[in-house]
């Protein structure tokens, strides 16, 4: 474990408006599990794409067995010993396992011995595949087999895995991270890219920790606590609460002992989760993705149904209202997706703006189309929101990602919502426009309007919400007042209250 | 009932000569497809290897060099379409539509002279003691070598596909073009080498037409092969035997009811009885060895279904009504379709990326 096999030293990567990667320095030992620890947007991808050679770094130098080592495109990468395993696969749905991995391959072997050999590689690292069944009939966990296996073919002398279990079932984790402690225990690295804790201080011999594209501190994590970490992925001088008083408003949403089974099959199930948010509120909601954010907002837009009662507006239960009867009433949401949830990506922006408009700002009447006063409302939107693009008629997937979500903001803000549920408001918006997003949140609960802040940025939550609560594994933590919380109650309440008991596993 | 007029050994070498233009061009399509490419020039292309090797095989005196001029001038036209499809990136289903209105035209353009003219004739292969075996001669051997050369595509291209490394890559190309870039394969280029032995095979069918199965020129002789083959290649599935099983099976049930038409046939009425019962025994059997569910009252009925049968049988005995001609001229198309949508009630699906344009950039 003391010889080094990849020396990352001062690797920078500039963004247009954003520094990526800030003069990173990694070293890797020969078969050490090391895992990339950090928010969404710290610069993990980033790091990890130089050394796939994907994108070339700005500055900085790479040393692979202490020689340079500078990949031009994959294929240099994977000469030298790099694998990678993506978190969206790219394999052939009709094909077999076999053909899939043979197309991989620079000089596959004939079908014949391949078939073997895969039939080796599976039986030996435990990961049981079959070469002659057809991809598309496989589960994620099995398609991520046999992009695990086509790696392995090629003896890598590192293994990069891109959050490997975000698609997998807990059965299926416990699978890829035994195959992985026997890969490393071949001499293979692995460089393990996550935000899940937990799984880093069961599989991880050594961690960094990014926040903001800089390496912001190293740790063994498993004798580190989840807090530890917690605390120094998210930065130990979080922004002063704003001095809000409490609301006194009168309760405009109350969500009582909500529990539903999601309706992706990798989806979480929200869990018994019961808040109310007043009027004038900003309710922020923590926690790491995957915890049941996506589900909540689609049970309080209206669409994913759960049991009569569990939702309630103004003490009327609107549960068995859809999307389009909680827009008429004043419940309205923004999703994180921007692209193909909040926004369609071929249409224009006037057109994008009637689809969620037309209720409140009566853009149609009786099915006839009001297009004159669409285009109004979008240049109302582009105006007020100083969303950069020639005009309405543009298609919302020309709109970079920030503009994008500063024109999905600003539709539901300015259609003046009761309830209005934003999932990750601010996330890949540059801190100008983030800081204009949170200002607009904040002038629509003057007006008296709840908010509901789904929201991976702390920073963020901690600046605008009035009350937090933490979203973790499907449940909901008791909300609590924003004012004098610290980090060390913030990490606990992330993946401490119910990780405690988890970390043993 | 005459058919003693039909010798059913003769009809079954013809049966084989008549499925193979069909056989041709809907085997070209399939590699087509399985690249991803949806061209619905098929038509066009066969008519005009039709006329090219009707030209070529007229004044050079050589029905082969004809036949060789007829798969250069299909692969011609179907480059065409690979410059619009590939290069241009211009929408698949038009442009196939425009390239058989095209190669209608162009070919009634080309062959104005040539009406009327008979072409030389094709020299059966000498297949010395072999075609003299009783029944399997006349059958298997003895026939002109195109109809060789489309059997030999077929195998070729099945175990192409099945067994080589270029088939892999291009099924790969056709079921997820995206995933088949990220790798590294050369979409553009696979995809044009398809469309152009796509197009090579179908003006070798439409050869086959004019120069030996007709033989002479007409304008749009091939008359809706072209449109057959497409639709051939959707209900085998995409699979190279099934293909050859559907040219057969249409080529043969076509030459079967011309022979009817021109034998006179009458139709007895009690065979429906007949076939009731044995469509009830086939299922039930099926049934007894291979469902997991035994439910009585499915037997119940196909019993009830059996003994009605044999009612009708007794009932309907010595009757008979004459064959319509529309009906026999229905039957190898429905046949055709009963037989292969049977055959296609496996998971066989179409190629992912079939009909989709490739950008690099995307």
């Amino acid at each position: 474990m003391t010889s080094t096999l990849l020396e990352l030293s001062n690797l920078t990567k500039v963004y247009p408006g954003v520094v990526a990667n800030d003069a990173v320095c990694v070293s890797i030992s020969f078969g050490e599990i090391h895992a990339i620890l950090g928010e969404n947007g710290a610069g993990k991808s980033t790091l990890v794409k130089m050394i796939y050679g994907l994108i070339k770094p700005d500055a900085g130098t790479m040393q692979m067995f202490g020689d340079e080592f500078a990949p031009s495109d994959p294929r240099t990468a994977r000469a030298a010993g790099v694998g990678m395993v993506f978190q969206h696969f790219s394999l052939f749905n009709a094909l077999t396992v076999a053909e899939n991995i043979a197309l991989g391959m620079e000089n596959p072997p004939p079908m014949r011995t391949l078939t073997t050999r895969i039939r080796e590689v599976s039986k030996s690292y435990g990961l049981p595949l079959s070469p002659d069944r057809i991809v598309g009939d496989l589960s994620a966990g099995e398609q991520q087999r046999v992009e695990i296996i086509r790696c392995l073919l090629q003896e890598p002398k590192l293994l990069i895995m891109d959050e490997p279990t975000s698609v997998l079932t807990p059965q299926e984790v416990k699978i890829l991270f035994k195959t992985l402690r026997k890969i490393s225990a071949e001499g293979t690295a692995i460089l393990y890219i996550s935000h899940k804790l937990e799984e880093i201080r069961s599989l991880c011999s050594a961690a960094t920790i990014l926040r903001r594209g800089k390496v912001v501190g190293t740790c063994v994590p498993k004798i580190t606590s989840a807090r530890d970490m917690a605390e120094l992925m998210v930065g130990d001088k979080l922004a002063i609460p704003k001095g809000n008083t409490s609301p006194t408003g009168t309760v405009i949403l109350s969500v009582t002992s909500l529990s539903v089974r999601s309706s992706s099959p990798f989806g979480m199930e929200l869990k018994d989760i019961t808040f109310e948010v007043r009027a004038g509120e900003v309710l922020g909601i923590g926690g790491v993705a995957g915890n049941g954010q996506d589900e909540l907002l689609a049970v309080l837009s209206g669409e994913l149904m759960c049991r009569s009662s569990m939702v309630n507006f103004k003490n009327v239960d609107v549960t068995k209202l859809g999307p389009e009867a909680r827009r008429q009433i004043g419940i309205l949401a923004a999703p994180e997706e921007r692209l193909g949830h909040a926004s369609v990506p071929g249409m224009s922006l006037t057109e994008n703006a009637m689809l969620t408009g037309a209720t409140r700002e009566k853009l149609s009447n009786r099915g006839i189309l009001n297009w004159h006063k669409t285009r109004a409302f979008a240049e109302r939107i582009i105006k007020d929101f100083d969303v950069r693009t020639p005009g309405p008629e543009n298609a919302a997937r020309s709109l970079s990602g920030g503009n994008l979500q500063k024109f999905v903001i600003g539709r539901e803000v300015l259609q003046k919502p009761e309830v209005l549920v934003v999932n990750q408001p601010t996330w890949g918006v540059d801190a100008a426009a983030a800081a204009d997003i949170r200002q607009a949140l904040l002038d629509l609960t003057a007006s008296g309007s709840a908010l509901v802040v789904i929201s991976q940025d702390l920073d963020e939550l901690m600046e605008i919400s009035d009350n937090f609560a933490a979203l973790n594994e499907g449940r909901l933590s008791t909300p609590v007042a924003t004012q004098g919380l610290d980090v060390e109650k913030i990490g606990l309440m992330l993946g401490g209250a119910h990780s405690t008991e988890m970390a043993n596993v | 009932m005459d058919l003693s007029a039909i010798n059913p050994i003769l009809l079954i070498a013809a049966m084989i000569a008549a499925s193979t233009p069909i056989l041709l061009a809907a085997i070209g399509e399939l590699v087509v497809e399985r690249a991803g490419v949806l061209n619905l020039g098929v038509e066009g292309m066969m008519i005009t290897g039709a006329v090219c090797g009707f030209i070529i095989a007229v004044n050079t005196g050589s029905p082969l060099v004809g036949f060789i001029a007829a798969a250069l001038g299909g692969a011609l036209l179907s480059f065409l379409f690979a410059f619009l499809t590939q290069v241009t990136l211009a929408n698949q289903v038009a442009s196939g539509l425009a390239l058989t209105l095209f190669g209608l035209g162009l070919s009634a353009l080309m062959g104005q002279s040539y009406v009327g003219i008979k072409p030389p004739q094709m020299v059966d292969t000498q297949m010395g003691f072999l075609s003299d075996i009783p029944i399997f001669g006349p059958i298997i051997f003895g026939h002109n070598i195109i109809i060789y050369l489309g059997l030999l595509i077929v195998a070729g291209t099945w175990a192409t596909l099945k067994f080589t490394r270029a088939g892999l890559v291009l099924r790969a190309v056709g079921e997820n073009h995206d995933a088949a870039h990220a790798l590294g394969y050369k979409v553009k280029r696979i995809r044009t080498l398809a469309i152009l032995f796509g197009g090579a095979c179908a003006g070798l069918g439409g050869a086959y037409i004019s120069l030996i199965r007709v033989p002479q020129w007409t304008e749009g002789m091939t008359a809706g092969v072209g449109w057959i083959a497409l639709a051939l290649v959707v209900f085998a599935s995409w699979k190279p035997w099934r293909v050859l099983l559907g040219a057969y099976l249409f080529g043969g049930i076509t030459q079967v009811q011309l022979n009817l038409q021109a034998a006179g046939v009458v139709f007895p009425v009690s065979s429906i009885g007949i076939t009731i019962i044995i469509i009830c025994v086939i299922i039930a059997s099926w049934n007894l060895i291979f469902a997991k569910k035994k439910s009585r009252q499915y037997y119940f009925w196909l019993l009830f279904l059996s003994i009605a049968g044999v009612f009708f049988t007794i009932f309907f005995q010595g009757a008979t009504v004459p064959f319509k001609v529309e009906y026999l001229a229905m039957s190898p198309y429905l046949m055709t379709i009963i037989v292969l949508v049977i055959l296609s009630a496996d998971k066989s699906r179409a190629p992912g990326s079939l009909g989709r344009a490739f950008h690099a950039s995307q």
